[in-house]
């Protein structure tokens, strides 16, 4: 568990104090500033900068921390005994592949996604990367990817023309903030190495607009008006020199080519030299048995692989979707002292409209759960256990709706401490309530954007800030979500 | 060239022809250090708004 998890964990820990056990599980034995890696992926900052080592700072919390990657529940305990339990596979070195049953009297599920290349041939296997594209999901990813684009320079200084893909790499993904922030991270940086007028950039999306950003888009006001992120985004594509295809499932990615199905239901394809593009997002692929060891994966988790919530899975058509779909406690309703947070939760439906290729082809963003809602919820889920562990099992839970929430976004759009600029972004609230906010679904009051210097000053302090939080220094619980 | 640098990127008809474009001003005040210091102060302000309104 890196956001999410991380602050429903150290919250834990320091409410319930030693009295208590907090146990946090995860394959990983660094934690990483995810948002960062656009900045590893283009070669301004190193890995180390973006990551730390867990162990010590779980170890000062007071936190039992396993190195091993969550594989089965058990809601229910197990014919021999009735206490649930959670079976771990370890990652650490020595101890690989052996198992160990934890028992819990409370659990978060903070699994995030599964990177899914494998959902588009040729993107890769699994949640393995493949050979054609590269990535900056992980810090390994950007890394390697800073790397072709180094390898990309080198070639344009010796007048080599390239052609740069950036984008989605299927019709059902989500994260196209991240896509956005590095297409212009490139962008700034070719710039930067004198080799912009051999570059040719192009975005491909399975956005229905530019500026839908898996949420709708979002209007904000400008100059007394009520502005679609549709203009903005259009603006600083064309500004930046960035063409774009849009309303794009990519289906097949071989050496140097994308193929694609648009919404109109037409095929293409691009060339590439270089390629970003972002894989779906599923469920970890965590299995649940009952006390009988029968398989009840389907009961606690969504066909997608998310764990689901107090969530309403009955909207049906978009028409009939509504802000109060969208969970408020996180608890799963089967098992009570279950609860599931950032990535990890199934949403009720997607945020932006669903939308379908006269061939039947889904391609629509599905919604992205961001940084900043993503620790408020682990945050509020902590809270609500804290206070039943506390106070007594009827405790009422905590609530943090994302349809009450807002979030803050800053999307870097090159890095630099005089020529760096940044989209700084919020949005009220994340999930659009047209009942109350009829027309764009948002307080345009409180939703706003603007891009400059400023937002990447914010990004950049942001990026310290949230590090020195994570590793629980001095005034860690002062700084928000 | 008599044309605006900034507009050279528009295409007639071509799918970037009706968005917005900043000109040289606005361009400039986005890495102007005085004016983005002061739109640090607004932005980091109207930032915490939304935060507390989603605690
Ligand atoms: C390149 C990039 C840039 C981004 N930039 C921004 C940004 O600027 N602002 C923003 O708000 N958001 C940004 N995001 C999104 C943000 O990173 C996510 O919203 C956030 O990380 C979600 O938090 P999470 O805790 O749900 O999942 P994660 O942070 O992904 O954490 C999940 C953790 O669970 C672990 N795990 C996986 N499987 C198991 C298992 N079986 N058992 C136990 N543990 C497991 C994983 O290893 C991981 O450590 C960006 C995302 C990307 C990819």
């Amino acid at each position: 568990m890196l956001v999410s998890g991380h602050t429903a964990a150290t919250f834990a820990a320091k409410w319930l104090g030693s009295a208590h056990e907090v146990v946090v599980v995860t394959p990983n034995a660094k934690w990483n500033w995810i948002p960062s890696n656009i900045w590893v992926g283009v070669g301004q900052m190193k890995k180390e900068e973006v990551t730390f080592d867990l162990a010590p700072v779980y170890a000062k919390a007071g936190i039992t921390y396993k190195q091993a990657k969550a594989v089965s529940l058990n809601p229910e305990g197990s014919a021999s005994s009735n206490k649930p339990f959670v079976t771990v596979e370890f990652t650490e070195a020595g101890k690989a592949g052996t198992t160990e049953n934890i028992e819990y009297d409370y659990i978060i599920n903070a699994t995030g996604p599964k990177l899914n290349f494998g959902a588009t041939p040729g993107l890769g296997v699994g949640s393995e990367l493949g050979e054609h594209t590269v990535s900056v999901c992980t810090a390994d990813h950007a890394v390697h990817a800073s790397h072709e684009l180094e390898k990309c320079i080198e070639k344009m200084k010796k007048g080599e023309r390239q052609k740069f893909l950036i984008g989605t790499g299927h019709g059902m993904c989500t994260c196209q903030g991240a896509a956005f922030e590095y297409i212009f991270n490139i962008e700034h940086e070719l710039n930067r190495a004198g080799v912009r007028d051999m570059a040719d950039i192009k975005w491909i999306s399975n956005e229905s607009f530019l500026g839908d950003f898996g949420v709708g888009g979002l209007h904000m006001k400008t100059m007394g008006y009520s502005v679609s992120s549709k203009i903005f985004a259009e603006s600083l594509f064309t500004e930046r020199g960035v063409d774009w295809i849009i309303g794009a499932h990519v289906n097949k990615v071989e050496s140097g080519k994308a193929h694609y199905e648009l919404l109109d239901g037409s095929m293409g394809e691009e060339e590439f030299n270089f390629s970003m593009l972002i894989p779906p997002f599923a469920g970890v692929g965590l299995k649940a048995f009952d006390k009988a060891g029968e398989d009840i994966t389907a009961t606690v988790f969504a066909p997608n692989g998310f764990m689901k919530v107090d969530a309403n899975y009955a909207a049906g058509a978009y028409e009939n979707w509504k802000a109060s779909d969208w969970p408020s406690t996180y608890q799963n309703p089967t098992y009570s002292n279950m609860f599931a947070c950032g990535i990890a939760f199934a949403p009720p439906h997607p945020i932006s409209k669903p939308m379908s290729s006269p061939n039947g082809t889904p391609i629509n963003p599905t919604p992205p759960r961001t940084g900043m809602p993503s620790g408020i919820i682990g945050k509020a889920v902590a809270h609500s256990i804290c206070d039943r562990i506390l106070k007594g099992e009827n405790a009422p839970l905590h609530e943090a709706s994302m349809a009450n929430m807002g979030a803050a976004c800053v999307a870097s759009a090159g890095k630099g401490l005089f020529n760096g600029t940044a989209a700084a972004m919020t949005i009220y609230p994340v999930i659009p309530d047209f009942e109350k906010y009829p027309g764009t679904g948002r307080d345009t009051d409180y939703t706003f954007g603007e891009i400059g210097l400023a937002g990447h000053w914010i990004k950049h302090i942001l990026h310290h800030l949230f590090i020195w939080k994570a590793k629980l220094k001095a005034g860690w619980t002062l700084i928000p979500e | 060239m008599a044309g605006k640098k900034e507009e050279a990127n528009i295409k007639a008809y071509s799918q970037n022809f009706t968005t917005m474009t900043p000109g040289s001003f606005a361009k400039k005040m986005r890495t102007c250090v005085i004016f983005q210091f002061i739109r640090f102060i607004v932005i980091n302000l109207k930032m915490l708004v939304v935060v507390s309104k989603s605690h």
